[in-house]
């Protein structure tokens, strides 16, 4: 390891990186803007100076760019000395030429990296006479706001934006000193990962458009380490909240999950719990249909009476914790327990299950996959089922211009040198899917098929790894980019709704180790949860036709809208068949209208729960603050019932840490949940974790327009956080445990090399989660047949559903944000069929009683139509079906939004 | 008077040479010379014993540029000459008569230049306010396609060389070797940091070589007949020729070919005319708008890089620009730095944010709002935004240059502007 100079101190070092970021993992202070741990160095900000010399004699030295610059064996460098420093400080002062000054009315203010250099590099004096420029800010869209005055021109907006995310109507417009970083015009930031250019950006140019609007300052946050409840990728976050409601949600680092990036799903789609209708009091339906809210010794009483002695039932929810649906399995039985999947989709998760437990291929994490050099996606829209897989996918395609930078000795930070080389050269990504994905720009290939076809070709691509001789070219291409690669990669998942493609995933993951490929696995699941429910009901599912068959008396449903599951028919079928429904929901749901008592669930933010991600990878969400009114976590209210049932096993629960270790028992796997997080005895020095950091002001009188008594601290009785400022925020707590980011000076989420041992690896205290399906062992599934081709019919069309990282999943419809950006629902149709029909963009298309608006779309397969999974109008719809498509009578062509209108508007 | 071989084709009225013409006068002797027995190699040996030195304004050795292209275990793919003729530099206008009067000239010293190096791709790389030279370029191209000096199988040598003329978008930055390619890719103008040198990850990340328009002008010249004759060209320790310029109140402004190493004042004076009637020297640029204020005490120095180097500037594009005696040298820098300013491209802050200030100031100097302490911020700027290495290319020290030397020679100009709170040039006018 080389050995440098700072400051006249010998440091030994790790060899490949740069001046700056082995200065920061030093722990040292040296300000920066442009470089991101992510994105490397580029050069342009030029504050991270420092004065080098080029040996012991050298007395002049010369400035140079520490992110740009390579350690080397014997460099000598001055940090802190004057000259660097003077420097350093002319360049803050330059940048803040412009700058409006205007800290004390930016949503960035108190977690400013602008603020935090600006200080540090000790500038104070303004020389500059000059008058500042000005700039029109653009209507982005729901989700961020523009204020380009703020700008300090670092340009990692749009090197996130475009070269890191793929983004395109985001761009550095103009030159000099009048650098606009804008869309060419305005109009919605369409890229998926707009949200994080709040994070990435060191100032307030783009800041979170709902924190904006509904503004607290940052330091005022209480906040607490959760999880994504967006997919079934499991993003670590940090949401924040003041007054009981949620403010913002921020990327919480986890080197094998998120790293530094959230999609808009999970940045913005938290916002349901405060825009959704919610339920805030336990209540029983009256004969007049109407509820009628319980008070607390009315609801203990309401419970024993609906379910003391009676045969229970339960369904769980893939968007409710592992410990909530553990304990309502335990309540009804296995037997009884549906998991809140229909028996489709239970299947399929354990059959990915069984292959990812099976398969030779290793099951990755995000790290793993940025590390493919080949990648193969078989029926999915990556983009929009799973974000941040998507994303990842971006970085692997770079792995060929790592290779080529690695033959010029360029450095992986050399950012701007490695993709001026590498130009559009890229690892090969191939991805087969019935319509166009986002991902389709940096894709070797893209083959447009059905999914019963996607299944014979995945079949045909594993056959041809393993030598059986092919004609098919795409066959061909396919294999050879597979098997020249080191560590290829199959993803494919559940959204085609096909096993037998999910059986041709995992044979072509099995024939590539068995070429002695260090093979890659992974199958997206659609819910945060979804992945731990299949491990809970690997052995026992009751499908719903078996619970209208149970014999059941009482149905207790769990965070589940079983809506957007069944036809209201089929709810009604069960209704009909249980006579008591108890409904236990954050939300206001569909469901909830069919129950006899309803129990107000805490939301995501006021509830402990484990969730388990698609990589098998078991986390810990903690509340982030107390919930309101008689909300009630659902696990708690599982507590209730067993009470009320008089369920001797189950009353001893007192803590949310008792639940796995009592009542899964033998089962190691979800033992294996234990190890998400410290459990609520753990101490950091003796003390608890606080959820507010120490600037955190008005605890005393926040309250005051209630009572001017200052309210007692609530007290988290199942955590090892607290609802409190006192306690330990030491660097090296647990990461599952990081409630925020802040060190002295760094009060930006630039903080976090603080709490990294190397920049962009793990934190301090351990990358957080527990891996769960190493441990787990499966019976392999019997093949599922193989499908016949597809051939078109006359009048009839083959649905295919095509998934929105807006509006096809549950809760970030429920956000306005989201909301906005969901729009409606469309059906998708190839030209020729279009015009077949005698259909045009923007005409109405009737199809199973519901009536869509079509887009025209060359990428979808002739004789197949397409339709927007997960919205309310396609909830009757299922991928597979042969429907008959007619032009809707009396449709409305939707208003033509132009762009001009819409600014009018805003 | 010695041999001119640059402007030999350049006729008195300025009218271009055609093919023929050029052909006649001996034009494509070098071409042929190396396409019926020199290898790449000689080539560059030729180029590299010659002494020729890049004629675009950093003067460095051009042999030695072309022998950082790897010639063997090349990944597969294009090697890329371009030819920067995107002539911006403020008073400079050398490379426009060359364009204008005899374009084969520098369509031969390319595919010279592009045969050396193994390219087999050639841009000419124009600036977009010279339409007329553009056009004769791509009539020229196409004669010479026609008569096989460009095209597949040159010669019957076995080596193919396409070669195109791209219009600038118009920036001055687009000058700049790597920001040209930047912009040659459809991308932002902005410079590239090196290493890598473009010599290996140039255009789409592959080989390549920037050359100006007088230094690939040379080629054909150099190659058929050799670099002691090409030496012999020079009057000091430079080798060739050199297109020298004046610009401002002379006589007789314009351009000329002469020895390199010919001296200032023989410029100025012989070929310039001197002075206009009732103007004074007060200094001059020596090389264009980017480099720093030379004075009377150096008129009798030889233009070439060595001796205006040591003087303390450089010679550049060899194209003067001459201050006189009733021109505002406040005036004059902040023109300099306000053209330089709008021609940032906004990458790095020293340049985009730094040289507006520097303007800013000027202009409260010059306008007669200027303070004391102005002069700290200009001279703490000067170290601050002049060094090459604390920008991230050398735009932003270039535009210092006249500022740092216009407060070491007219200091006394710029107290004057604070103390009498006016421009003292303003009643000469």
């Amino acid at each position: 390891m080389p050995v440098i100079r700072v400051d006249g101190q010998d440091y030994e070092v790790e060899a490949g990186g740069n001046l700056l970021e082995t200065c920061l993992e030093l722990g040292m202070d040296l300000p920066y803007f442009c470089w991101h741990p992510a994105m490397g160095s580029i050069g342009a900000c030029r504050q991270c100076a420092v004065v080098q010399y080029q040996n012991e004699e050298d007395t002049r030295g010369r400035i140079v760019m520490a992110c740009m610059t390579p350690v080397t064996e014997g460099a000598i460098i001055d940090l802190t000395g004057d000259r660097a420093a003077a420097f350093r400080r002319t360049v803050v002062e330059s940048l803040m030429v412009d700058h409006p000054h205007d800290c004390p009315v930016c949503a960035e203010g108190g977690e400013c990296h602008l603020q935090d250099m600006t200080v540090m590099t000790g500038h104070r004096d303004r020389h500059y006479r000059g008058t500042k420029k000005t700039y029109r800010n653009q209507y982005l869209g729901p989700l961020i706001h523009h204020e380009m005055n703020r700008c300090i021109t670092c340009y990692r907006c749009t090197r996130f934006y475009r070269d890191y995310a793929g983004g395109t109507d985001l761009a550095a417009l103009a030159a000099h000193d009048h650098v606009y970083f804008g869309r060419h015009r305005e109009g919605t930031l369409e890229s998926p990962f707009a949200g994080d250019l709040v994070e990435v950006c060191p100032t307030g140019v783009f800041t979170d458009k709902s924190l904006v609007h509904d503004y607290t300052r940052k330091w005022d946050l209480q906040s607490a380490p959760s999880v994504c409840t967006g997919c079934g990728v499991g993003c670590n976050t940090l949401p924040g909240e003041r007054y009981g409601r949620l403010k913002r949600i921020h990327n919480r680092y986890n080197d094998e999950v998120n790293g530094y990036f959230l999609c808009d799903r999970g940045r913005f789609g938290g916002n349901h719990v405060n825009d959704a209708p919610r339920i805030d009091y336990p209540a029983r339906r009256e004969a007049d249909g109407r509820f009628r809210a319980l008070d607390q010794a009315a609801c203990q009483a309401q419970l024993a009476d609906c379910i003391a002695g009676k045969r229970l039932a339960g369904i769980g929810s893939p968007r409710a914790g592992l410990e909530a649906n553990l304990l309502l399995q335990r309540l009804v039985g296995a037997e009884r327990f549906n998991s809140g999947m229909d028996d489709g989709e239970h299947k399929l998760l354990q059959r990915s299950l069984s292959h990812l437990v099976n398969s030779a291929a290793r099951n990755p994490s995000h790290r793993d996959i940025e590390s493919a050099d080949a990648v193969l996606v078989l029926g999915e829209d990556l983009t929009q089922v799973a974000a941040r897989t998507a994303l990842a996918l971006r970085q692997s395609v770079r792995n060929e211009a790592y290779r080529l930078a690695a033959e010029l000795k360029l450095a992986p930070w050399q950012d701007a040198a490695i993709r001026n080389l590498a130009q559009d050269r890229r690892s090969p990504l191939h991805i087969v899917s019935a319509g166009s994905t986002d991902l389709d720009d940096v894709a070797a290939g893209h083959y447009r098929l059905v999914a019963d076809d996607q299944a014979r070709l995945a079949a045909q691509i594993a056959a041809a790894i393993d030598g059986e001789p092919s004609g098919d070219a795409a066959v061909l291409r396919i294999r050879d980019d597979l098997l020249a690669a080191q560590r290829p990669l199959v993803i494919s998942g559940a959204s085609a709704g096909s096993a037998a493609l999910l059986d041709g995933a995992a044979a072509i993951a099995n024939a590539l180790a068995r070429a002695g490929r260090e093979a890659m696995l992974s199958f997206t699941t659609p819910e945060c949860n979804s992945l731990g429910q299949a491990l809970l009901c690997r052995d026992s599912h009751a499908s719903f036709e078996s619970l209208e068959a149970s014999g059941a008396e009482v149905l207790i449903i769990l965070e589940n809208d079983l809506l957007r599951r069944l036809s209201p028919e089929r709810v009604e079928a069960l209704r009909e068949r249980i006579p008591i429904w108890i409904g236990i929901d954050s939300l206001e749901t569909g469901t909830l209208a069919y129950c006899d008592l309803v129990l107000p669930a805490a939301a995501f933010t006021e509830t402990e729960a484990s969730f388990v991600s698609q990589e098998g990878r078991a986390q810990r969400a903690f509340p982030v603050h107390p919930p309101a009114e008689a909300r009630r976590p659902g696990w708690q209210w599982l507590l209730a019932l067993a009470r009320a049932a008089g369920n001797t096993a189950l009353v001893a629960l007192e803590h949310f840490d008792d639940i796995v270790p009592t009542l899964a028992g033998e089962d190691p796997v979800l033992q294996g949940v234990m190890r998400a997080a410290p459990d609520h005895q753990f101490r950091s020095r003796g003390l608890k974790i606080p959820r507010q950091p120490h600037r955190y002001s008005g605890r005393t009188a926040m309250a005051a327009d209630v009572s001017v008594h200052e309210p007692r601290l609530s007290e988290d009785r199942d955590s090892a956080l607290a609802y409190s400022m006192e306690g330990s925020a030491a660097a090296d707590r647990p990461a599952a445990l990081l409630s925020y980011v802040w060190s002295p000076g760094w009060n930006s989420n630039q903080s976090l090399h603080k709490f990294q041992a190397d920049i962009g690896g793990a934190l301090r205290g351990d990358s957080g989660g527990a891996r769960l399906l190493d441990e787990l062992t499966m019976p392999a599934v019997a093949e599922a047949p193989r499908p016949e081709a597809f051939r078109r019919r006359d009048g009839q069309w083959l649905l295919q559903g095509r998934h929105h990282l807006f509006g096809s999943d549950e809760l970030s419809r429920l956000s306005a944000g989201p909301a906005e950006r969901a729009g409606r629902a469309h059906l998708y149709l190839h030209p020729n069929d279009a015009q077949s029909l005698g259909l045009a963009e923007g005409d109405g298309v009737t199809l199973e009683g519901c009536a869509l608006e079509l887009r025209i779309d060359a990428s979808q397969v002739p004789g197949s139509a397409g339709y927007a999974v997960g919205y309310p109008e396609t909830l009757a719809l299922r991928s597979g079906q042969w429907v008959p498509l007619s032009v809707a009578s009396d449709w409305q062509r939707p208003p033509q939004v132009i762009g001009s209108d819409r600014e009018a508007a805003s | 008077m010695s041999e001119l071989p640059l402007t030999r084709n350049v006729r008195a009225d300025r009218s271009p040479t055609d093919l023929a013409a050029y052909e006649a006068n001996g034009g494509y002797g070098g071409l042929r010379r190396a396409m019926a027995g020199l290898a790449p190699g000689d080539c560059l040996d030729i180029v590299k014993d010659s002494g020729l030195r890049g004629r675009g304004g950093a003067g460095f050795p051009t042999g030695m540029k072309w022998s950082f292209v790897p010639m063997e275990n090349v990944s597969p793919g294009h090697k890329y000459l371009i030819c920067n003729a995107d002539e911006m530099e403020p008073g400079t206008f050398k490379d426009r008569l060359l364009l204008e009067c005899d374009p084969h000239q520098l369509i031969e010293g390319m595919i010279l230049a592009a045969y050396t190096i193994g390219a087999d791709v050639a841009y000419i790389f124009i600036r977009a306010e010279y339409l007329k030279a553009a056009q004769l370029l791509r009539e020229a191209i196409a004669e010479a396609k026609a008569k096989n000096y460009l095209g597949r199988d040159i010669l019957g040598s076995g080596y193919h060389l396409e070669m195109h003329v791209h219009a600038s978008a118009g920036r001055y930055i687009c000058g700049e070797e790597t920001a040209l390619i930047s912009s040659l890719e459809g991308k932002r103008a902005n410079p590239r940091a090196k290493p890598p040198f473009p010599q290996v990850s140039g255009l789409w990340g592959r080989p390549t070589i920037v050359n100006n328009v007088e230094t690939l002008c040379n080629i054909p010249h150099i190659i058929e007949r050799g670099p002691e004759w090409f030496q012999g060209l020079g009057l000091g320790g430079d080798a060739g020729t050199k297109l020298y310029g004046v610009s401002g109140r002379v006589k007789n402004p314009g351009c000329w070919e002469l020895p390199i190493g010919t001296p200032v004042r023989e410029i100025l004076e012989d070929r310039a005319g001197g002075m206009e009637d009732g103007y004074q020297l007060r200094g001059f640029l020596p090389g264009g708008g980017s480099t720093d204020f030379l004075v009377d005490e150096h008129l009798d120095l030889a233009m070439d890089y060595e001796t205006i180097g040591k003087a303390g500037s450089r010679m550049g594009t060899g194209t003067m620009i001459i201050l006189d005696d009733r021109t505002c040298p406040v005036g004059f820098v902040k023109n300099l730095i306000e053209f330089f300013a709008q021609e940032s491209c906004g990458f790095c802050t020293p340049c985009r944010d730094g040289l507006p200030w520097n303007a800013q100031v000027l202009d409260d100097i010059e306008q007669g709002r200027g303070q004391l302490e102005d002069m700290d911020t200009l001279e703490q700027h000067v170290s601050y935004i002049g060094a090459i290495g604390n920008t991230h290319c050398a735009l932003a020290p270039g535009a210092m240059e006249p500022l740092q030397s216009a407060l070491k020679y007219f200091r006394d100009d710029f107290l004057r502007h604070i103390e009498e709170r006016t421009c003292p040039y303003r009643e000469v006018h």
